[in-house]
């Protein structure tokens, strides 16, 4: 298996045109990843006599699924559940329940959490706290590969030929240690960790977020040439949503735990359904005076995820509010676009709400 | 392909690591220094003690009882039983390096796999292991070695079990801490979503950058160890007579202070100078490391 | 405030039941059987079974525990051996004693450490600071007992200054505070005082260091507001670290005060201690460490509720 497991990675490596080839085949069958009802509630504190304060719904039942080749990119606020929902598909978080489908197989019950690890990568924000500060980069990203059953040199070599993908110099970089490098160099580093897995879906949580706004766009063209060679599938989390607009073919929206909006990245940012979406587009700064919306910005923070709202969560803070989006939680709803989904009941026929247009 | 990269492994360039930088800073440290050369020549001392000494520790005189520093023969002049001080203060280093330093050894192994292991796991097992190290730190240090070897009774071994049990907690506490702020870091998240077992992860990303504030801290316990277990052989716990230990001489010799009251006191000036040599080289390994108190 | 109070009272409870289960194993870690300091060496076997049953070591352990615990919460902590008192009143008197010696020490070495932690960050990295900071290690490195045999070299034998041993004219009188007895404290307390100042030194040096580098203390300074103005906004912020450190050596030095006290033959715990150890009167030994912990537990809590009283963002657990 061992051996297997090497071998696959230098085919997969020599044969990027093989692969999207057949990551194209695939979208016509079945999606890469599914995700349905995922939920992790963290219990909150511990009282006085080791009871529970209460919990925070951190994420709360998120489905979603992601179609090979494809950018899915994720958006929200800061203590929306995006992270969190990063790290509940790799299993650093155990999720409460919720189902995580790859490649067809369940996680868990049909396929082993190390088998799905190999197949879904992930690279976090902090470039710095992401390298273990003792470790050269080569043996960085050695490190996956060895614990896999690669012998050393092999990992090795494959490590220098990664840092050679990701633009840096292995006989420059290899020894180096990580605050030798840059931001930029350091999160090329995570990248190339990941990347030695040869994983089918690299999850990007704030990958570039912390990078100053050239090196991001350096860092950003690689991944989308690495996407390109490899054949690779990118969950790209970020709060920026000019670059999620740039780098995503569809994007999902997420308030509060659960997700409020996805669909294809230009029906979304052109014809936004949930008001939570245009509060946030409408905060976006642009540079096309024709495209800007006339929703007003959102005003001020999200409410506490221990004791969310009732309803529509994002009820308290909707101008379209109605009575029903605080009675009832309002379904995913299909719109024009195949594949844009809304969760509010200005779209719900018959709902009782009388539509985003009649009350604005 | 691959005997490609082989041949490229060959002409990486090696950064100097993290240990040849701290060892680079603790050159720089005169004091540093200071304190190292006298703390090797401690052990050196204590280990050719029979070359290095001029006489025999254990050969008594009645007629030569407590002599004068630079008495002929004994130049350090002489104890309460004849014995050649001089020879006794080097042998001394034996036992009481011994009594000093073991227990540190011993704790700084035990109480960081604890901690480490009370750290990485969490949870109950931290909160479990955590609370009962807390019963440990309700006694004063002094007290808790004094109060079991005082139930068990003198001798080398119980005075070495002793303070080896006083020294796990504080070193188990330390370990906990570093290493609960460690698991958090985004790289033991990185390698554990890269499949490595909590064993594998522990020894590669954990320990070492765990076990440098851990080791620096059990360093500075070093000199209360040394404190502590000359002070159990003072009480007449411990040592027993009539082995040469610098805290066992002092013992002895209290009731000479009339006498010859600085041959009495030079006992305790060893273990000072030794007590304050690992306070300063732990201050400087502190400092070389970067680590903050 | 109150629901901190409750947990931390609440959380002090499991930690006395550790103590009073490791004083309660002292005795049994003791080699031999227990009953072998009481009993005469020729005792025959019946009467060994006989006094087994009669002081309980014939039950199991946790029932004996019980049966201990239930005694010590009523004050009644054994027999001492070897003067065949109840060990309660030994310790009765003792404690007066090293309660004396201990707070004496912990205020001089709180007053001196505070001087040079001032000093020292007041003019940091400076060569009064590497002065200070050198005594603070000279302070923490220095075998206490060893300093106090000196100090009787040179003040009692050398220089017939101050007597080198007792607590008073006449042996073992009752304390009071008059010269004759303060004379015989002189000693002790300032070698004991040793301990507390380097410590109290280094958190103090910290804390001003601290406090000065602050922005708007940066300014006043800048505006010539060297003395008055800082110095009182140094203080202020410093002291309640300052006096919990200091509450923690006051509980450190009153469970640790057996090698001074027995340099100088002061009659506290800590020289009764000794004794016990010197005759292995283990009940006296076992009482003593009892109450010696629990004070210093008692002490620990005193201080964070104190601590927590005076700046409600130090809450500790």
């Amino acid at each position: 298996m061992t051996q297997d497991f090497v071998q696959e990675l230098g085919q997969e490596l020599g044969e990027e045109l093989g692969m999207e080839d057949a990551a194209a085949a695939m979208v016509a069958s079945q999606p890469l990843l599914q995700v349905n009802e995922l939920t992790k509630h963290f219990p909150l504190g511990k009282g006085l006599f080791g009871r529970s304060a209460g919990v925070v719904r951190a994420v709360d039942g998120v489905s979603f699924e992601v179609r090979a080749g494809e950018t899915l990119g994720i958006v929200g606020e800061s203590g929306c559940g995006k992270s969190t929902t990063a790290r509940l598909l790799v299993d650093l978080i155990r999720p409460d329940s919720g189902q995580i489908i790859l490649d067809g197989q369940q996680v868990g019950p049909e396929m082993s959490v190390r088998e799905m690890r190999r197949r879904m990568q992930m690279v976090f924000q902090d470039s710095y706290a992401s390298l273990n500060p003792r470790l050269t980069m080569e043996d960085a990203i050695a490190f996956g590969p060895m614990v896999n059953g690669a012998p050393r040199q092999q990992a090795l070599a494959l490590a220098h030929d990664l840092l050679f993908k990701v633009g840096l110099e292995p006989r420059r970089f290899a020894g180096r240690y990580p605050h030798e490098l840059s931001g930029g160099q350091r999160q090329r580093v995570n990248i190339a960790r990941a990347l030695a897995f040869s994983p089918k879906i690299v999850i990007l949580d704030e990958a570039v977020s912390a990078l100053d706004k050239s090196v991001e766009a350096q860092v950003l063209n690689l991944l989308e040439d690495l996407k390109g060679e490899l054949g690779l599938t990118y969950i790209f989390i970020s709060h920026d949503l000019n670059v999620v607009r740039h780098m995503s073919d569809r994007v999902m929206v997420m308030y509060l735990g659960q997700v409020v909006e996805i669909g294809p990245v230009e029906s979304l940012y052109g014809n936004a359904a949930h008001p939570y979406t245009r509060a946030l587009l409408a905060a976006m700064p642009s540079m096309d005076p024709d495209r800007r919306t006339m929703e007003a910005p959102l005003a001020g923070d999200p409410p506490n995820p221990i004791n969310p709202p009732s309803g529509c969560r994002f009820h308290t803070r909707c101008r379209f509010a109605a009575p029903v989006c605080s009675a009832q939680q309002p379904p995913p709803q299909i719109l024009r676009d195949a594949g844009h989904l809304t969760a509010c009941h200005a779209h719900v026929p018959g709902s009782g709400h009388p539509g985003l247009e009649s009350a604005a | 392909m691959t005997a490609v990269s082989i041949e490229k492994l060959a002409t990486v360039e090696k950064s100097p690591g993290y240990w040849a930088g701290v060892a680079r800073r603790f050159s720089r440290d005169p004091v540093a220094m200071i304190a190292l050369v006298v703390v090797v020549g401690l052990i050196l001392m204590a280990i050719f003690a029979p070359l290095v000494a001029p006489s025999d520790p254990y050969r008594t005189s009645m007629l030569r009882r407590l002599r004068p520093i630079g008495t002929e023969g004994f130049p350090l002049g002489a104890d309460e039983l004849g014995r050649d001080m001089l020879s006794r203060l080097i042998y001394g280093a034996r036992l009481s390096l011994l009594m000093g330093v073991t227990p540190v050894v011993i704790a700084f192994f035990i109480g960081s796999a604890i901690g480490i292991t009370a750290g990485y796991v969490g949870g109950r097992l931290n909160t479990a292991l955590m609370r009962t190290i807390d019963v440990f730190f309700a006694f004063p240090s002094v007290l808790l070695a004094i109060a079991l070897s005082g139930a068990l009774g003198a001798g080398i071994f119980n005075g070495l079990l002793s303070l080896t049990v006083v020294f796990i907690p504080p070193i188990a506490r330390i370990a906990e801490s570093v290493t609960t702020a460690v698991r958090r870091i985004e790289y033991v998240e990185a390698a554990r979503a890269s499949g490595a077992s909590a064993f594998t992860i522990v020894r590669v990303h954990v320990l070492g950058n765990v076990i440098g504030p851990i080791f620096v801290y059990a360093t500075g316990l070093i000199s209360v160890s040394l404190i502590l277990a000359s002070g159990l052989s003072f009480l007449g716990l411990g040592v027993k007579p009539p082995e040469p230990e610098w805290g066992l001489m002092l013992n002895t010799l209290r009731n000479a202070i009339y006498v010859q009251p600085w041959v009495a006191a030079l006992p305790g000036l060893m273990i000072f100078i030794t007590s304050i040599s690992f306070n300063l080289l732990s201050d400087g390994l502190r400092s070389a490391m970067d680590i903050k108190a | 405030m109150l629901k901190y109070l409750a947990a931390r009272i609440l959380y002090t409870l499991p930690v006395a039941f550790g103590v009073s289960v490791v004083c309660f194993m002292l005795v049994h870690i003791a080699p031999g059987d227990p009953l072998t300091s009481i009993l005469p060496p020729d005792a025959s076997a019946q009467l060994q079974q006989e006094m087994r049953a009669l002081y309980g070591f014939d039950r199991p352990l946790p029932v004996q525990y019980g049966i201990w615990l239930l005694k010590v919460l009523q004050g009644d902590f054994g027999t001492s051996i070897a003067t065949g008192r109840p060990v309660a009143t030994e310790l009765g008197r003792a404690l007066g004693n090293t309660f004396i010696l201990a707070v004496v020490a912990t205020l001089i070495g709180f007053l001196l450490g505070s001087l040079f932690g001032f000093v020292a960050g007041y003019f940091r990295d400076s060569w009064i600071d590497k002065v200070a900071s050198f005594i603070s290690i000279i302070g923490v490195s220095v075998p206490h007992y060893w300093l106090g045999m000196v100090l009787v070299i040179i003040f009692s034998v050398q220089l017939n200054w101050l007597p080198a041993t007792g607590a008073g004219p006449g042996g073992s009188g009752d304390w009071a505070w008059d010269w004759a007895h303060i004379r015989h404290l002189i000693l002790p307390a300032i070698t004991m005082s040793v301990i507390p100042m380097g410590i109290v030194a280094r958190t103090v040096r910290a804390l001003v260091a601290d406090i000065l580098s602050q922005e708007f203390v940066s300014g006043l300074r800048a505006k010539g507001l060297m003395d008055v103005g800082v110095f009182r906004h140094v203080v202020k912020n410093a002291a309640p670290t300052a006096l919990a450190v200091m509450g923690l050596q006051l509980g450190y030095l009153l469970g640790g005060s057996i090698l001074i006290e027995t340099v100088f033959s002061w009659p506290g715990t800590g020289f009764l201690l000794g004794q016990a150890i010197f005759q292995r009167d283990l009940p006296l030994l076992q009482g003593a460490i009892l109450v010696l912990a629990m004070v210093f537990v008692v002490l620990n809590l005193l201080v964070d509720i104190v601590q927590s009283l005076i700046d409600p963002r130090v809450q500790r657990t």
